[in-house]
């Protein structure tokens, strides 16, 4: 039990502090690394919870793919980041009131909702059914009754590809390109051409 | 002992932190976005915490449906940034008037 307060408090500290970094940090990059950094502490978090699945799942999708495309994004624009800090110093104070009082106005109800709520009716903690896997206890209930969800997920995530690949795609002009039905609808009448060349004298095209 | 109300603390303390971000960062649309992502962490780690401390596992289900749909939602926001970048050379969103109203 202390053990599990240690780790708690531990990876709990490192999410705070890294998502703070995220929000003030100089340079993108950075930004981007202590984002990655907060959501492997938060899959630890998880796992503490006993949720490995989704602990699996936030550093596949987010430190696999969301992270590396904001890094790929970060490092292919050419922008002068310090310029986008103008303003910065004036909206911090305001910003961090705002932030403190939203704080301790959460935590208010956070704490509320545990000691008073349906929760605390409830004993302990369980993420799976007993004798079985979460990745399990998750599956007989995404395939079962929440299998059209799941579907709909799937199309939203194609929707995704499909316009990010439409709003990045650009073609160039004078880039030649291979046009396959040009080239299948080729015939030795169109494909070839008689030249009656005069002695003494060259073709050019 | 660690209890339901620490991880919503967390969480609202994380949800806080996205907020202020997009406070103070108004120009810098990637770090917008990056405050987005922390926000829709804090979202899942409060879906968690309830599913595992109500014994409910629907809420893991909605986390991952949040997941999926943050995943979709940067790549989106990233593409139209690339793209609001090509057509105007920098991506400070506060001055984006592009379109003559």
């Amino acid at each position: 039990m202390a053990l599990q307060a240690i780790a708690f408090y531990v990876m709990a500290t490192v999410t705070v502090f890294a998502a703070l970094a995220v929000v003030l940090a100089k340079n993108p990059v950075h930004s981007v690394l202590f984002l990655i950094t907060a959501f492997f502490s938060a899959a630890g978090l998880f796992v503490l919870l006993g949720a490995e699945f989704l602990a699996m799942l936030l550093v596949v999708v987010y430190v696999g793919a969301v992270a590396v495309l904001f890094l790929f994004v970060v490092m292919m624009l050419d922008v002068d980041f310090v310029a986008l800090r103008q303003g910065f110093a004036r909206y911090l104070p305001i910003g961090g009131v705002i932030a403190g009082i939203l704080t301790i106005e959460m935590i208010v109800v956070a704490t509320m909702v545990a000691t008073k709520g349906a929760a605390s009716r409830v004993s302990g903690p369980q993420a799976s059914l007993p004798d079985v896997t979460n990745a399990e206890t998750i599956g007989r209930v995404l395939y079962t009754d929440y299998v059209y969800f799941f579907q709909a997920a799937g199309l939203v995530l194609l929707v995704a590809m499909i316009g990010a690949i439409v709003l990045t795609l650009r073609h160039k002009p004078g880039v030649r390109r291979q046009n396959v039905s040009a080239q299948t609808a080729r015939n030795p009448k169109s494909g070839m051409r008689m030249v009656d060349i005069q002695p003494g004298a060259g073709e050019g095209e | 002992m660690i209890g339901l109300t620490h991880y919503l603390t967390l969480a609202a303390m994380l949800f806080t932190i996205g907020v202020f971000g997009i406070f103070v960062n108004r120009k810098n649309i990637i770090v917008i976005l990056m405050s987005i992502e922390l926000i829709l962490l804090a979202v899942n780690i409060n879906l968690v915490a309830f599913s595992v401390y109500l014994h409910d596992v629907v809420g893991q289900i909605f986390a991952m449906f949040v997941l999926t749909v943050a995943a979709a939602e940067a790549a989106v926001g990233l593409a139209i940034l690339v793209t609001f970048f090509r057509n105007r050379g920098d991506i400070a969103v506060d001055d984006a008037s592009v379109m003559k109203g």
